[in-house]
C-alpha cells in the first residue's frame, strides 16, 4: 500500500503547487465532519436483506451457460521438479473436459507483484504453472475441468506425480541465520535508529529485554476463495471474483494474459470476508487459463484445504522488545527488532515494528525488521498485518515494564505519551489515546484490578485483568474516481469500483453521499464491485472509506458548478458561484440566504435534462505527508484461567477506540467487535501448523485450525471517542483493522495478572500455563 | 471422492448380507466416513446405509439400557433415562462435536470413527494406519494431541470419541451381528492398541455390524460426570478427558469407582490401575492423586504432548474431588 505512498511522494512536488488542499494545513476541514445527518446514524446494512434472503450472488454462485468446474491438484513437496506426471486415469474419468498441467498451460507472464507498481495486485511474482518447477508445498500442479464438481474432484485424486526433491528452506529457525533487511517495509525504511538505544538501555535504571514469538495464521473467511470466469467471443475476459482489489486485479491479469485492461471486466459485488486474503492468487489465473484452453466458462471454488495451500496468511515472527526507563517511567530507550518469514517472491515483511515508530516517546530508538526466506506459500496481508502482532510484543513489554516498576500500566502510558510523532517528528492530526484509556478504564472498572498477580480466584478459576494499546495507521489510497449522477426525479447514483466485503461500505457511502448532496438516503444508491465503473482503490489498509469519500467529494465539487451552469436567469440560484452555495434539502441553496434555493429536480426540469453526471478523481493523499495520522484504542480484557487445566476463557472484553468520526455506529461496532474476536483467536487458539520437515501445512481445515467459536467469545463492549480528524474526509478513519490490534497483548497481560505467568509465545494454549 | 454404490438396508439381515462384500462399509450419519471419503482416505466400493435400523432406546427390567446403534447422538444425550441414570454419558456426548453433527452422528458410527491425526488425514504424509508399513510422520512431527498411553513405534494416534470414554467407564457392552451370527463384546475390548498393526483398529470380524450398545445396570452411576479439556470452549477434540463414576461409602471410603480417559490413547482408555488403587481406600485427594499416578506410571511423552501427563493427573484428581464432594 505504500508504493502508493511512494507514488504520492513522487507526485507531491507537483501536486503541492495546486490549489489549497482541503485536508492540508490551512485547508478547511470537511464541512460534513461536524454535521449529524445520515452520517452518524445507525443505518442498517442495505445489503442485509439480500444476504438474508439468499439473493446476494457470490463469485461461486454466478451462473454461466455451458460451465465446467475446476479442481486443483497440489504439490506435496516444497522445492524441486516434477519427475513424472501421469494423467491418463484422470483423463479417462467420465465428464472430464480438460486436464491442464505445465505441459499444456498457455504461456502467461508472471503476475506483477503487489506494490511493484501502484496498479499491481499479484500476491507473488512466481510464474504460474509454466514449467516443472515446484516452489512451495501445496503449489497447484494440475487443473481438472469437468462437467460436475464431483467429477472434477474425483479425477483430481487420480493424477499420479513423482518429484525430484531439492533442498528446501522450510525451517524458520534455520532460515533466521540468513535473515536480511528487506529494501523497505511497505515503503518505509527497514531500520530506524535515533540515538544509541543499546547504550541507553544498558544504562537505564529499569530494563526490560524480551523475545516474543508469533505463529503463522491462515485466512479463514467464511467464503472460500472462488471465481467464475469466461472468455467472450471477441476475446474479452469476464471474471466474477471474490476480491478486495478489482482494478489491481484487472491490470495484473491484463499483464499476465497480454490483454488491454479494457478487454477485462471484473465483477465482485459481494465478498464473504476479505481481511487481506482476497487478492490475486493462482486459482483465478489458472481458471482463466483453463477457460481459454477449454473454451468453456470455468468455476473455481477452493476447498478449505485449497484456501490454506494456495493463499498465504500472516507470517511467523520472532521479535525483541527492549525498554529502558528512568525512575519516573519515561523511556530512555525503545528497541523493537525482529525477523519475519517471507519468500523470495513476495514483499510482505509483516510491519511489526510500525507501532513502536509512532506510539510512545523515548530518547532513543532502534527499530529494525528483517526477513528470513522460506519455501512456502507467499505470506500476505491479514487484518492489521504487523500491527496485530507488533502490538502483542510491544504492549506485552510495556506491561512487563510497568509491573517491574510497580506502576499501573495505564499510568505508565500516560508518562510516555508523546507530543509529536516520535520518529517522524510530524504533528499528530488527531490523537486521543489517553482519552480512550480514561473512558475505557471507567467503563470497564479498571480500578478494581488487583495489580498483584494471582490475587483473585473463584473456585478453580484465577481471574485477571489486562490492558493494551491498539493502533493502526490512517491510509487513503490515490487513484480512485467516483461518478455522481443526479436525475430529474431527485435521485442520485454514486458509482465507484469499490468493494463490499461485509464491512458496510455500501451503506456508509450511501449515508455519506446523501449528506454530501443534501438528499435523504432513500434517494441515493451506491454502485460498486464492477470494473466497468470508475476505478476504485483497494479495500486494504483500512483505507477504503476515506478513499471513496475523497473521490465522491471531488465529484460533488465538480457537479455543483455543472449544475449552476444549467440554472437559468429565472432561478433563485441565478448568478451564484459554487462557493456561494451548499447542497441541502434535495437541491442547492445559498449558504446564508434560505430563500435562494432550487431543488435538483427543478434545475434539471427547467434545463430539460433527465440527468447530469460528474466524475472526478480523488486528490492525492497529501495529508499523510504532513501529519502523523493514526487510529488508537485501549483494549481491556478480563480472563479466567483454570488453575487445574490451564484453560483460558475470556470473561469480559471492552475496546475503547479513537478512530475519528464514526460514520455508522451499527456497522462500526460490528467492525470493532469482529476485529476483537479475530484478536482473541490470535491470542488463544490460531496457529497454522507448518511442518518444518516438509514445509507442509498440516491443519488445513476449520476442525483443526482453531478460530474462536461462539462459546469462546464473551459479550464485547465497544465504545469510541467519536473525535473527527480534521484532516480526513468526513473526519473519519477506516476501522477494519484497529479492532484486532492490542488484543493479543491485552489477553496476555490479563493472563499474567491472573496467573503470574508471562506467555511470550502465541497462541496462549493451556500447555503453556500448566 | 471415489465412486461407490449405495444401498439402504431395511433390516439387520439385509445389512449384514450386503456388508459381507469385499470393500463394503456401513454408513451411519456419515459425519466422519464421508469426510474421509472426500479426502480419499476411505475408498469403499459400497456403502450400506444402516441408519434405518435399531433406532430405539429401551429400558429393560433389570435396569439396563439398550441403545440401538443407529440412534442419533443427540437422542441419546436427550434421553431421560440417560440423563438421570448415566449423566456421564449425556455430558460426554454433549461435549463433542457440534449440535449439527450430533444430530446426524449415530452411536455405532461414533464408536467406529477414526483418529484425527493430521498425518493420517494427509496422503502426502507417511502413515502406517493408512498405508501399512509406510512409516509414521507423527512420531517426530506435530504430536501435541497424540497418545501418551499404549502407543507403539508404529502409531501414536488417539481415538477421538467423547462418547466412548463414558461408555468405557460404564462398562458398556457392544452387540454385534454378521451373517455368521450375533455376539457381544465389552466396549473396552472392541478397540485395539496399535502395536504393530495400527490399521486394525477393532476386533470386528468381516461384515460385523454394531447393532446396539447395552448399558448394564449401575445404580450408583447417577453420581458420574465427564470433564473434557480442550483448546477452545467448544468444537475441539479432547486433549484429555475424564469419565468417572464414584460410589463413596458413608465413612468416606471408595466403595467402587469407574474411571476412563479420552484423548490419551489409541482407544478409549479404561483406567483399571487407578480403579484398583482406589477401591477400598479413602475418597481423599491424596488417594486420588496416587491413583492417577498409578494409571500414568507408564505414560510416555512425545515431542509436543508431555503436558498431557500432568494434565491427565490434574484432571483425574479434580473430577474425583468433584464427585467425592457431591456424594459427601
Amino acid at each position: 500500500m505504500t508504493t502508493i505512498r511512494d507514488a504520492a511522494q513522487k507526485l507531491m512536488q507537483t501536486a503541492i503547487g495546486l490549489a489549497p488542499e482541503r485536508w492540508l494545513p490551512g485547508g478547511t476541514p470537511d464541512p460534513l465532519i461536524g454535521r449529524h445527518g445520515a452520517i452518524g446514524s445507525s443505518v442498517p446494512r442495505i445489503d442485509g436483506p439480500r444476504k438474508v434472503k439468499g439473493e446476494a450472488r457470490f463469485a461461486a454462485e454466478v451462473p454461466a451457460g455451458n460451465m465446467v468446474y475446476a479442481a486443483l491438484v497440489y504439490s506435496t513437496i516444497a522445492r524441486g521438479r516434477i519427475a513424472t506426471l501421469d494423467t491418463d486415469a484422470t483423463q479417462a474419468v467420465p465428464g472430464v473436459v480438460l486436464v491442464m498441467t505445465y505441459r499444456n498451460a498457455p504461456r502467461m507472464a508472471p503476475p506483477a507483484l503487489f506494490m511493484s507498481d501502484p496498479r499491481a495486485a499479484g500476491a507473488s511474482s512466481l510464474p504460474v504453472m509454466q514449467d516443472d518447477t515446484i516452489h512451495w508445498n501445496g503449489e497447484p500442479i494440475a487443473v481438472i475441468l469437468a462437467e460436475t464438481q464431483e467429477q472434477a474432484d474425483h479425477a483430481a485424486t487420480l493424477v499420479r506425480v513423482t518429484y525430484t526433491k531439492e533442498t528446501a528452506s522450510t525451517s524458520f529457525d534455520a532460515a533466521t541465520a540468513q535473515a536480511h533487511r528487506p529494501d523497505s517495509v511497505l515503503g518505509e525504511p527497514a531500520v530506524i535508529e535515533i540515538g544509541n538505544a543499546e547504550a541507553a538501555l544498558a544504562e537505564a535504571a529499569h530494563q526490560i529485554d524480551r523475545t516474543y514469538h508469533t505463529p503463522r495464521h491462515s485466512h479463514a473467511a467464511i467464503e472460500p476463495h472462488a471465481a467464475t470466469v469466461w472468455w467472450e467471443a471477441d476475446g474479452r475476459l469476464v471474471v466474477h471474483d471474490a476480491t478486495q482489489m478489482l482494478n489491481g486485479t484487472r491490470w495484473t491479469l491484463a499483464g499476465i494474459f497480454g490483454l488491454k485492461e479494457e478487454q477485462i471486466r471484473i465483477l465482485s459485488p459481494f465478498v464473504g470476508g476479505g481481511f487481506g486474503g482476497k487478492t490475486l492468487w493462482n486459482h483465478q489465473i489458472l481458471a482463466i487459463a483453463a477457460s481459454r484452453l477449454s473454451g468453456r466458462p470455468v468455476r473455481v471454488s477452493l476447498s478449505r484445504e485449497g484456501v490454506f495451500r494456495v493463499s498465504g496468511g500472516r507470517t511467523t515472527t520472532r521479535q525483541r522488545v527492549a525498554l529502558g526507563a528512568r525512575a519516573d517511567g519515561t523511556l530512555s530507550a525503545l528497541i523493537h527488532t525482529g525477523i519475519a518469514a517471507m519468500t523470495a517472491y513476495n514483499n510482505c515483511p509483516e510491519q511489526f515494528s510500525f507501532p513502536a515508530r509512532h506510539l510512545y516517546a523515548a530518547d532513543s530508538f532502534k527499530l529494525e525488521q528483517k526477513v528470513a526466506d522460506l519455501d512456502m506459500v507467499a505470506n500476505t496481508f491479514m487484518r492489521a498485518p504487523g500491527e496485530s502482532i507488533g502490538t502483542f510484543a510491544l504492549e506485552s513489554a510495556i506491561d512487563e515494564l510497568a509491573d517491574s516498576m510497580g506502576l499501573d500500566p495505564i499510568e505508565l502510558r500516560r508518562r510516555i505519551e508523546p507530543v509529536k510523532d516520535p520518529t517522524s517528528g510530524h504533528a499528530f492530526s488527531a490523537r486521543h489515546l489517553l482519552d480512550a484509556y480514561a473512558r475505557g478504564a471507567e467503563r470497564f472498572g479498571w480500578s478494581a484490578r488487583n495489580p498483584t498477580p494471582r490475587a483473585r480466584r473463584e473456585g478453580e478459576w484465577l481471574i485477571g485483568m489486562g490492558v493494551a494499546t491498539a493502533t493502526y495507521p490512517y491510509y487513503r489510497m490515490p487513484g480512485g474516481a467516483a461518478r455522481i449522477t443526479l436525475t430529474r426525479e431527485g435521485q442520485a447514483r454514486v458509482a465507484m469500483a469499490s468493494h463490499e466485503m461485509g464491512m458496510g461500505t455500501a451503506t456508509v457511502q450511501v449515508q455519506a453521499a446523501a449528506d454530501r448532496l443534501g438528499l435523504p438516503i432513500a434517494h441515493v444508491t451506491f454502485a460498486y464491485g464492477d470494473t466497468a465503473l470508475p476505478p476504485g482503490t483497494i479495500a486494504g489498509g483500512s483505507s477504503q472509506t476515506a478513499s471513496i469519500a475523497a473521490a465522491v467529494t471531488a465529484a460533488s465539487e465538480k457537479l455543483v458548478p455543472a449544475l449552476l451552469k444549467l440554472v437559468g436567469n429565472d432561478s433563485p440560484l441565478a448568478g451564484l458561484r459554487a462557493g456561494d452555495v451548499e447542497a441541502r434539502d434535495g437541491g442547492l441553496g445559498h449558504r446564508s440566504l434560505p430563500e435562494r434555493f432550487e431543488s435538483y429536480a427543478s434545475i434539471l426540469s427547467r434545463a430539460n435534462r433527465d440527468e447530469i453526471s460528474a466524475e472526478a478523481e480523488a486528490p492525492m493523499p497529501l495529508e499523510v505527508q504532513k501529519y502523523a495520522m493514526h487510529s488508537y484504542g485501549a483494549q481491556f480484557c478480563e480472563v479466567r484461567v483454570n488453575a487445574v487445566t490451564g484453560e483460558t476463557r475470556i470473561s469480559r472484553f471492552l475496546g475503547s477506540f479513537d478512530a475519528g468520526r464514526v460514520l455508522n455506529p451499527r456497522t462500526a461496532a460490528s467492525q470493532f467487535r469482529g476485529g476483537i474476536i479475530m484478536g482473541l483467536g490470535l491470542a488463544l487458539t490460531e496457529e497454522t501448523l507448518f511442518d518444518a520437515r516438509t514445509g507442509r501445512i498440516m491443519n488445513p481445515s476449520l476442525a483443526d485450525y482453531h478460530v474462536p467459536v461462539h462459546l469462546d467469545v464473551p459479550q464485547i463492549d465497544v465504545i469510541w471517542t467519536d473525535s473527527p480528524d480534521p484532516h480526513a474526509p468526513l473526519g473519519a478513519h477506516g476501522i477494519g483493522e484497529i479492532g484486532i490490534t492490542g488484543v493479543g497483548a491485552a489477553v496476555a497481560n490479563a493472563v499474567y495478572n491472573a496467573t503470574g505467568r508471562r506467555i511470550r509465545d502465541l497462541p496462549i494454549t493451556l500447555d503453556k500455563l500448566l | 471422492m471415489t465412486p461407490f454404490s449405495y444401498a439402504r438396508a431395511g433390516d439387520a439381515a439385509t445389512a449384514t448380507g450386503l456388508g459381507m462384500a469385499e470393500g463394503a462399509k456401513y454408513l451411519g450419519g456419515g459425519t466422519n466416513l464421508v469426510d474421509l471419503m472426500r479426502e480419499t482416505i476411505e475408498r469403499p466400493d459400497r456403502l450400506v446405509d444402516v441408519t434405518g435400523l435399531s433406532r430405539m432406546i429401551a429400558e429393560r427390567d433389570d435396569g439396563s439400557l439398550m441403545i440401538g446403534a443407529a440412534v442419533r447422538n443427540t437422542a441419546v444425550a436427550e434421553h431421560q433415562a440417560v440423563r438421570e441414570r448415566y449423566p456421564v454419558l449425556a455430558r460426554a456426548i454433549l461435549s463433542g462435536a457440534s449440535g449439527q453433527i450430533r444430530n446426524m452422528a449415530t452411536v455405532g458410527g461414533n464408536i467406529l470413527q477414526r483418529t484425527r491425526c493430521a498425518y493420517f488425514y494427509d496422503d502426502a504424509a507417511r502413515c502406517n494406519k493408512r498405508v501399512p508399513g509406510a512409516g509414521c510422520d507423527a512420531i517426530d512431527g506435530f504430536n501435541r494431541t497424540h497418545a501418551i498411553l499404549g502407543a507403539s513405534p508404529a502409531c501414536v494416534a488417539t481415538h477421538p470419541s467423547d462418547m466412548c470414554v463414558a461408555l468405557a467407564a460404564l462398562g458398556a457392552v457392544v452387540h454385534l451381528e454378521n451373517t455368521a451370527g450375533a455376539r457381544t463384546l465389552p466396549l473396552v475390548d472392541l478397540h485395539r492398541l496399535p502395536m504393530g498393526r495400527p490399521e486394525v483398529e477393532t476386533l470386528l470380524e468381516p461384515g460385523e455390524l454394531i447393532t446396539a450398545i447395552e448399558l448394564p445396570p449401575l445404580p450408583w452411576a447417577v453420581r458420574s460426570t465427564y470433564r473434557k479439556v480442550r483448546d477452545r470452549a467448544s468444537y475441539a477434540f479432547a486433549l484429555v478427558s475424564v469419565a468417572a463414576v464414584l460410589d463413596r461409602s458413608g465413612d468416606g471410603m471408595v466403595r467402587d469407582v469407574r474411571l476412563a480417559l479420552g484423548g490419551v490413547a489409541h482407544k478409549p482408555w479404561r483406567a483399571f490401575a487407578a480403579e484398583a488403587a482406589l477401591r477400598g481406600r479413602p475418597a481423599s485427594e491424596a488417594c486420588f492423586r496416587a491413583a492417577a499416578e498409578a494409571e500414568l506410571a507408564d505414560a510416555a511423552p512425545l515431542r509436543d504432548n508431555g503436558f498431557k501427563i500432568e494434565l491427565a493427573r490434574r484432571t483425574i484428581v479434580a473430577v474425583l474431588n468433584e464427585l467425592a464432594g457431591e456424594t459427601a
